[in-house]
């Protein structure tokens, strides 16, 4: 018994002694960042900075590799009014879910805000509150075969029917020269949130919108986007292999990387391994803005990317937002962009010197970020997951021929417009 | 009063979260806010909304995936029932070598199901998949199939991972009900001359249909609670769903913890009514069987 005692008393004069000296001297922040390839690495780097400078002490709380798992346990320390973390690192979809025990950044960004790709300040902007920071992003991207267009004399294609027809002749090509499982287009189609993201690009870059349009009205139910979906079922089987309908990124990557096929579409990372010493394609890759629907369409590539956010239960409020605005600004994007490749969301550095020569890659995507969509999560909040799932699952229905495009999408539209009406978006 | 502190242990860790989610249930919670909620009544299983019937009830997807958990344990447990039985009636003779291989068909019982999940949908894989590759060279199949991205074929993926899995636990049970037939019957039969078939049919099975009822019933419960496997392994489409992976969606995707206890409430009658369903058969065969 009296070893538990001492152990307790113990316990406690460490605490208070923590406490105490956070009182006197510094504080100590809390910092959830991913671990994710070198992610841990440059996160480190960064804080050690700002760290340095304002002689507090931070450190880094890895949160799981999975986002699923991620946000779960971010609900679980934000429903608990949990003070353990400052700092968030969430995903671009999230603001609407989290917006509530956020703090609101708009008067810390001040003009910096207008700095930052506005795409990403949408998705991050809840109820008019500026809920988080951009802090890198990322964009849907067509990745195609220089070698095999150059031999068959096509282009780079400009909509979805061009890119169709290339990916059917050099598929037939490359099959009679001796490759019967080359396929012409991979992409990721198994019912999650990035069938979301792909059916979004198509629907998006035919004039179809975006699910739920700016002012939370339901607006998938048009000709446009039905147009769009019947492009997209007609690959299915025929220039895509039946199995993409339960390809993620990484399946999609392993039919390409390993010179199966064509065109994919894919997030950046995937340019840094296809260009590796190890890899199938190197130097035979290529990669550009996704098609657009039709010749007159614009097309439109999907935003991802990762926001740094303030716990509202936060201890030590004022700091955990200087420490964002220090990771979040131009001088610290830009050494993440040119150390790990990370994509800054300030396009003005896109056309930074240092990044143009060090970092091509990341130049040549400027303008494939400006005119990048965001997905409906600001919009329809804590409801986002369930109108994600609604979408994914119908279009999921439509591309293996389960139902035609238009009821499906009439379902679709019905269903959340129900939801709308039962909860409101995000009650 | 010497049951007592089991009842005590059981109500603290089944009883309490069994009585929570059922009251979750009849709410409105969210996982993003557990402050807040009311009471709705039946309104998460099934109420009345601006003139339509809403509620996990009136959900055509909860309907679909009950309806694909009836239909998976239906054919995975009729399988490893047979399966099984074959493998322990094999296991069951004498023959060099026997104890080897008892261990070795435990292996698939014995790898983490997630584990087993993932193996399989490599070997499933459309474009490298062992299997495909296998068929093809056979001639069975003419061009690569998409095992887990047909609604159609990735139940049956499932089924035959399943399968592969669970027929060693079946076997296990089976076997250990062999293992204690007595002798002397056999003996007796085989002295009257009963032809192997009779034999089986008429005095084996009989016998170990006890323990065959308490692993078909183990296999069922364990069925209709199905998640991991779909999970991994399918494309997680409302079309291969089953009534588990309904109700974490509504709970974890969805936030929606009235909905989703109130799916998972369903779960729980949906077991508790076989299992009183397989008890009851199962006495009132033995209670016929003892005034007989």
């Amino acid at each position: 018994m009296r070893g538990v005692t001492g152990a307790f008393l113990i316990i406690v004069a460490v605490s208070t002694g923590i406490s105490l000296n956070g009182a006197a001297r510094a504080a100590d922040l809390a910092i959830a960042c991913s671990a994710l390839g070198k992610e841990r690495e440059l996160c480190l780097q960064g804080i050690d900075e700002w760290a340095k400078r304002t002689g507090n002490t931070v450190h880094i709380v890895s949160a799981p590799n999975s986002a699923t798992e991620r946000l779960a346990l971010y609900q679980q320390l934000l429903a608990a009014r949990a003070p353990d973390i400052d700092v968030f690192q969430i995903d671009v979809v999230w603001p609407g879910i989290l917006a509530r025990d956020l703090v609101d950044l708009t008067e810390a960004a001040g003009p910096h805000a207008a700095d930052h790709l506005p795409a990403m300040i949408k998705s991050a902007t809840v109820d008019r509150r500026l809920v988080a920071m951009p802090w890198f992003a990322d964009v849907g991207l067509l990745y195609y075969r220089k070698d095999l267009l150059e031999a068959a004399g096509r282009p780079v294609p400009r909509s979805l029917s061009e890119l169709a027809e290339t990916a059917k002749l050099v598929q037939a090509r490359q099959r009679a020269a001796g490759d019967p499982g080359f396929w012409g287009y991979v992409w990721q189609g198994r019912a999650y949130e990035g069938l979301t993201v792909n059916a979004l690009e198509w629907i998006a870059s035919s004039g179809g919108g975006t699910i739920i349009d700016d002012a939370g009205k339901v607006t998938i139910d048009n000709p446009a986007a039905e147009d769009a979906l019947i492009t997209a079922a007609g690959f299915v089987g025929t220039v895509s292999p039946r199995g993409v309908l339960n390809y993620t990124e990484e399946e999609a990557r392993g039919v390409f990387q390993s010179g199966h096929a064509l065109f994919m579409r894919n997030w950046p990372y995937v340019w840094a391994l296809g260009q590796s010493a190890d890899s199938t394609v190197k130097d035979r890759i290529g990669f550009a803005p996704l098609p657009a629907g039709g010749p007159q369409d614009t097309p439109h590539a999907v935003l991802g990317g990762q926001l740094l956010a303030v716990s509202a239960y936060s201890a030590n409020r004022e700091l955990a937002i200087d420490l964002v605005m220090h990771l979040t600004g131009r001088e610290e994007q830009k050494r993440r962009a040119l150390a790990g490749s990370l994509n800054p969301t300030i396009p003005a550095l896109f056309d930074d010197a240092d990044i143009r020569r060090d970092a091509p890659f990341i130049a040549q995507l400027r303008p494939i970020f400006e005119q990048a969509v965001a997905r409906p999560s600001a919009v329809a909040k804590a409801s986002y997951n369930k109108v994600s799932a609604r979408f994914f699952d119908a279009v999921h229905q439509v591309l293996s021929g389960t139902l035609d495009s238009a009821p499906a999408l009439e379902r679709l539209a019905q269903a959340l417009r129900r939801e709308e009406a039962r909860r409101g978006w995000g009650r | 009063m010497l049951v007592a502190p089991a009842l005590i242990v059981l109500a603290a860790i089944a009883g309490w979260p069994l009585a929570r989610t059922i009251w979750f249930s009849f709410t409105d919670a969210e996982l993003s806010d557990f402050s807040h909620y009311a009471f709705v009544g039946f309104a998460n299983y099934l109420g009345r909304f601006e003139g339509d019937w809403d509620g996990v009830l009136a959900d055509p997807v909860w309907w679909g995936a009950l309806w694909n958990t009836l239909w998976f344990a239906l054919i995975s447990v009729s399988l490893e029932t047979l399966l099984g039985l074959v493998f322990a009636l094999v296991l069951a003779v004498r023959f060099p070598g026997r104890g080897m291989l008892r261990a070795i068909v435990l292996i698939p019982w014995a790898i983490p199901t997630v584990v087993s999940a993932r193996m399989w949908g490599w070997m499933l894989n459309d474009q490298f998949g062992i299997v495909n590759d296998l068929l093809m060279r056979l001639g069975v199949i003419a061009e690569p199939v998409a095992w887990t991205a047909d609604a159609g074929t990735a139940l049956w993926a499932v089924i035959i991972v399943d399968v592969w899995k669970t027929t060693p636990f079946m076997a296990l049970l089976i076997l250990a009900a062999l293992e204690m037939l007595p002798s002397d019957i056999y003996e007796a039969a085989r002295l009257d001359g009963v032809r192997p078939l009779e034999l089986f049919m008429r005095v084996t099975l009989p016998l170990i249909r006890p323990a065959l009822l308490v692993a078909v019933a183990f296999r069922s419960l364990d069925a209709l609670r199905m998640f991991d496997l779909i999970y991994v392994l399918t494309a997680g489409g409302s079309d291969t769903m089953t009534i588990s992976s309904y109700a974490r969606q509504q709970l974890v995707d969805f936030q929606e913890v009235g909905l989703g206890s109130a799916a998972a409430t369903l779960v729980f009658l949906a077991i508790a009514l076989v299992t009183v369903a397989c008890l009851t058969a199962n006495r009132v065969r033995t209670a016929a069987e003892e005034t007989r």
